[in-house]
């Protein structure tokens, strides 16, 4: 796990003040099959390696963010906030 | 004369003694001391007994590495066991007690041990204590613990405060010798922000001990210009008595500075120690290198000990361990202090080399044996002589002290706590820390090299590396010259051969070669394996003595290499760390702080007992007159809200407003019953679930206007419920157009509940309350009598009449005091925590009890208020899925034992009558209880298997931790006005009120 996190609102700041929701999932469609909503609230893919996660800044801005990071080397490769990281997905499914 | 103050050098301050107190026997020692530089002076050489065997040890090292010499510092609440004397600052005052002797250090009974010890080798507590199995905690444990302990903690609280701080630099230097020092003055010379930190309270480290000219002035000379020319400097910070003991993600080290741990009576003003989590952009670790004892039969006597901490003494504290000292070792370092004696004026009986030849010089008139070994020691509670072999031919040689050296491990710990594993070179013969990250480097002994000049122009070099790195230039920085005598480094014998007696590897865990051997032997072999099996390096110490010997006997005995067998993990932390100053300032009520209710004033007037809920203390019960328990109380306040009217307060409920055009969407998603067409000024029972569609919360949902709404959370989830919006909002619904904010506190809220409670409050309610003006469930702003704003709620969690009031945070003491005064000719009473949960199990209202995480909707009852007809709302999708609609699923049902003198308790669970008591046959189980006030006798809401379907059953109520076993009726959960009449006053009836509340 990181020491510290890039929030794009608040900078830099410890670990301390999020909290981690785990693996980020694509909520599906309301009319999607059983299958995919039971994988979405089920199945986790636990990488070992790059992934990407849901953190709370909970004692900062309290934006939920998606925190890109290595499981293994801990590196994080980049941090966006979760509306605009949900505006691009909706927008890359749309295309 | 034995061991003594030397009539002059050292760093000490001869001007200011210092007396302290060690078993109770007053010393006294110099400004600039340790305590073990003091107690050597005094000649106390023995300091504690071993762990296991209770064999007399002293002084071993003069720095963290430690093993032997850890004493009971400071009296009452501040006496802090375990402490190392030679890296315990002496102050005036200082109370210092031996440890693990009873009843006396001189004559301890558990010396008796070592006549234990063939019952006591590596994987004793496997073997020898595993039979019988019923003595292990009768008669195995207690004794092992009586004969093997370390100090003893005090009981009382520590007095004393601690905080944390964060600091933030370009290079971080950890370690202030030679290297570090020269690091920081390069670094810090061209302008980088530096911080030096080093765990001595003097920096230069084995400057401060060396004998060496450096730039033309005495080493140590060399080290105080450096530090004053540091100090000089404002982007560089010195922060000696500071242990860096951990490096974590993203360049974050962790550090303990002792701020006043060398004083008798600490000012209050500031903390005893602080935590400091320092971000840098590079560091250099210049941790130098820790000396190894030599692995012989008898090497842990008191008055032997590493030729490098022999030269500390002498030269930086002007005492010496003994008056005729021998030396033993397998390099250059023993002949450097056998000179250091020497130039001191002390005797060197002989030096023992364990080479064939050395280049190495003698000082002049010592006689030097070479292929020699010590295979034995004389002496009990101090070091007589020593016997040497040669050859097969045996020398007896008189000393009072031994100096040994077995050669140098770089101290890499840091370097390697984030998984990398060191690497053995071989051409070194030590293990050295593998290049993992670019911001980190090792320069001078910690980087394997061996002279103060390598180590200073390593310093530089390495600084260089990082100015260039930031894209800075270096200052021409002169190296200065070192005039040093040269010694060789060391051929590593791994241990000394012909042992006539124990050779310890871990003195603090008493783990001699044997042990090692039996490991090996019963298959153990694996380091890792090795290090489990016989506590070696599992110590205090952490085995910054043993691991490498250990290693290197290991690979011996197994015929490798030392790189095969490798080291076990580097783990944070490099020395122990107070768990105060890792609590920092969070204890007592900064870790846990007191939520207090806007009504927490009211309630203790009114003679409130308070219970903790969380961080709220919450009013419990109002006891009255002659009433002893909480039940006499609750009784007295349900029957007061059944018959006229109670005030209670629920101001800890979470409260948020949800404002936006798309409000009702978004609530209409989160919550699983319908929200969208909620009228302007309704309230409407709402239940919030988990995509898995378990029930997360409920509460209550209010329109206040079209585009604006206010809803309750529980108590205890009201964190977590603003967090599970957020992030629907956030990160799965942006487009919606929505806003909320957290009002908890800033609403003092009371549920006025009762027949009479329309009565009271309409002389406090500037509106109509009566049904047409203000129906079951409005919702809305209204105006007190006087003027002030504030919003009623016809919401019941009684079943009786009743509203609730909020009123501004500021304002509620003195609302609640007036409703008091209006109700009193009504009868109206406070009422707490235990009369609301009476009042809620009569009526069948679930709380957490049932809502436990695992209850669905349609278990607590609830499944006709899904609005499945929704497109979706979280927890939609697997409500319908197998399993969670499967008929045996548990169900909310209600109780009553068969015999009323018989009270179902929580936590019990549910038989068939006849079945065995099994997990096979668990039925369900008990969530909530009460008596019955209004019913006169035990009440029970439960989950039960289809407990729906089994209306009249009779069912068994087991509880064997609490002895209970008896039979009970299933029965519907709603145990009084289950047609909700009550809820209109003494108006009139409506039979729907309840699925209006959830419609
Ligand atoms: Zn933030």
């Amino acid at each position: 796990m990181a020491s510290l996190i890039t929030c794009p609102h608040c900078g830099s700041r410890p670990k301390e003040e999020f909290s981690i929701r785990g693996e980020v999932r694509s909520r599906p469609e309301p009319a999607a099959p059983f299958e995919t909503w039971y994988r979405y609230v089920y199945v986790r893919d636990n990488p070992k390696g790059r992934q990407k996660e849901y953190w709370h800044h909970v004692l900062g801005c309290r934006r939920w963010l998606v925190v890109e990071r290595d499981t293994l080397t801990h590196e994080v490769y980049g941090v966006t906030d979760a509306a605009a990281y949900r505006a691009s997905e909706v927008k890359e499914a749309a295309e | 004369m034995t061991a003594s103050r030397l009539s002059s050098g050292g760093l000490v301050d001869r001007s200011r003694p210092v007396s302290f107190t060690f078993d109770g026997k007053s010393l006294s020692g110099f400004a600039g001391d340790t305590l073990a530089s003091a107690l050597i002076a005094e000649d106390r050489l023995l300091v504690g007994r071993s762990f296991k065997y209770h064999r007399p040890r002293g002084v071993l090292t003069a720095g963290s590495s430690e093993p032997n010499a850890l004493l009971t510092i400071g009296t009452g609440a501040r006496s802090e066991p375990n402490t190392r004397a030679t890296v315990q600052e002496l102050y005036d005052g200082l109370v210092a007690k031996s440890q693990n002797r009873w009843p006396s250090l001189d004559f301890d009974i558990g010396a008796f041990n070592s006549l234990l010890s063939p019952f006591l080798g590596a994987g004793f507590y496997y073997k020898t204590f595993m039979w019988p199995k019923a003595f292990w905690e009768k008669v195995y444990e207690p004794f092992i613990r009586m004969a093997a302990g370390l100090g003893k903690l005090t009981m009382e609280s520590d007095p004393d405060r601690y905080e944390k701080a964060w600091a933030h630099c370009d290079l971080l230097v950890v370690g202030g010798g030679a290297a570090g020092l020269s690091a920081a003055l390069t670094a810090g010379r061209a302008g980088l922000r530096v911080i030096l930190a080093d765990e001595d309270f003097l920096l230069g480290g084995s400057l401060n001990a060396s004998r060496a000219a450096v730039g033309g002035v005495k080493a140590p000379d060399f080290a105080a210009n450096a530090v004053s020319e540091l100090s000089s400097l404002a982007n560089v910070t010195l922060m000696p008595r500071t242990t860096v003991f951990g490096w974590f993600d993203d360049m974050v080290f962790g550090a303990a500075e002792k701020v006043q741990k060398h004083v008798a009576e600490p000012s209050h003003d500031r903390p005893v120690e602080r935590l400091w989590r320092i971000v840098a952009k590079h560091a250099i670790l210049a941790t130098g290198a820790i000396e190894r004892p030599l692995v012989f039969g008898g090497n842990d006597k008191p008055g032997i000990l590493t030729a490098s901490a022999v030269s500390t003494y002498v030269n930086r504290f002007g005492v010496t361990p003994g008056s005729r000292v021998a030396v033993f070792t397998s390099g250059g370092t023993g002949y450097r202090t056998a000179h250091d004696l020497k130039a001191a004026g002390i005797e060197v009986a002989a030096i023992i080399d364990t080479r064939d030849a050395a280049a190495d010089r003698a000082p002049d008139g010592v006689k030097v044996h070479y292929r020699g070994a010590v295979v034995d020691t004389m002496g009990g509670k101090r070091l007589t002589g020593i016997i040497t072999e040669r050859s097969g031919f045996e020398e007896k040689i008189g000393c009072d002290a031994l100096a040994m050296s077995g050669g140098w491990s770089p101290v890499i710990h840091l370097a390697c706590q984030r998984g990398a594993k060191p690497v053995w070179s071989a051409e070194k013969q030590v293990f050295l820390a593998p290049e993992s990250d670019p911001r980190l480097a090792l320069a001078g002994a910690a980087a394997g090299l061996e002279t103060l000049g390598e180590a200073i122009a390593d310093g530089a070099a390495k600084a260089k590396a990082v100015l260039s790195a930031l894209g800075k230039t270096a200052a021409t920085a002169d190296v200065p010259e070192v005039e040093e005598q040269d010694f060789a480094g060391h051929q590593p014998v791994w241990y000394v051969g012909g042992a006539r007696s124990k050779a310890f590897v871990d003195y603090q865990n008493d783990v001699h070669v044997k042990d090692l051997a039996l490991a090996q032997r019963e298959n153990y072999t694996s380091i890792e394996l090795t290090k489990r099996y016989t506590t070696s390096g599992m110590a205090t110490d952490q085995g910054k003595i043993a691991n490498v010997n250990a290693t290197g006997i290991v690979a011996s005995m197994r015929g490798v290499d030392p790189a095969v067998v490798g080291t076990t993990t580097f783990r944070p932390f490099y020395t122990p760390v107070s768990l105060g100053v890792i609590a920092g300032t969070s204890r007592d009520e900064h870790g846990r702080p007191v939520r207090r209710s806007p009504l927490h004033g009211w309630a203790e007037k009114n003679g409130a007992v308070f219970v903790e809920a969380g961080l709220w203390y919450r009013s419990s019960y109002f006891p009255k007159g002659e009433e002893k328990t909480w039940r006499e109380a609750a009784h007295r306040e349900v029957m007061a809200v059944r018959k006229a009217a109670g005030l209670c307060d629920v101001s800890t409920l979470g409260k948020i407003e949800v404002f936006g055009p798309d409000a009702a969407e978004f609530l209409n998603r989160l919550y699983c019953n319908p929200m969208l067409k909620l009228p302007v000024g309704k309230a409407r029972y709402g239940l919030m679930l988990r995509e898995d569609a378990m029930v997360h919360d409920d509460g209550t949902v209010s329109r206040l206007a079209e585009n604006h709404f206010f809803i309750t959370t529980t108590t205890a989830m009201a964190g977590e419920v603003l967090s599970h919006m957020e992030f629907y909002h956030q990160a799965q619904w942006p487009e919606l157009k929505v806003r909320f904010v957290s009002v908890s506190d800033q609403w003092a809220q009371m549920a006025i509940a009762g027949p009479k409670a329309r009565a009271i409050l309409s002389r406090v309610v500037d509106a109509d309350l009566s049904d047409e003006g203000f129906p079951y469930l409005s919702a809305r702003d209204v105006r007190l009598k006087g003027g002030l704003s504030a919003r009623l709620f016809r919401i019941s969690f009684s079943g009786e009449l009743a509203y609730e009031l909020s009123v501004p945070a500021a304002y509620g003491e003195a609302v609640a005091d007036y409703i008091m005064e209006c109700g009193a000719e009504h009868g109206i009473t406070p009422y707490g925590l235990e009369a609301l949960n009476i009042l809620r199990i009569e009526k069948g209202f679930v709380t957490h009890a049932e809502l436990n995480g695992t209850v669905t909707a349609d278990d607590a009852g609830y499944g006709k208020m899904m609005g499945m007809q929704k497109p979706d709302f979280v927890g939609k999708q697997m409500a319908t899925r197998f399993g969670l609609t499967a008929a045996d699923r548990m169900q909310l049902v209600g109780l009553k034992p068969v015999d009323p003198k018989n009270e179902i308790r929580a936590g019990a669970h549910l038989l068939r009558e006849g079945a065995e008591p099994s997990m096979a046959n668990d039925q369900g189980l008990v969530t909530s209880n009460c008596i019955s006030p209004v019913l006169g006798h035990p009440i029970a809401l439960a989950l039960l298997k289809s407990g729906r379907e089994r209306m009249g059953e009779t069912i068994i109520v087991f509880d064997r931790l609490r002895g209970d076993e008896f039979p009970a009726i299933v029965c519907p959960p709603v145990f009084i006005d289950p047609e909700n009449e009550r809820l209109k006053g003494e108006a009139q009836v409506s039979p729907q009120a309840k699925e209006e509340a959830s419609r």
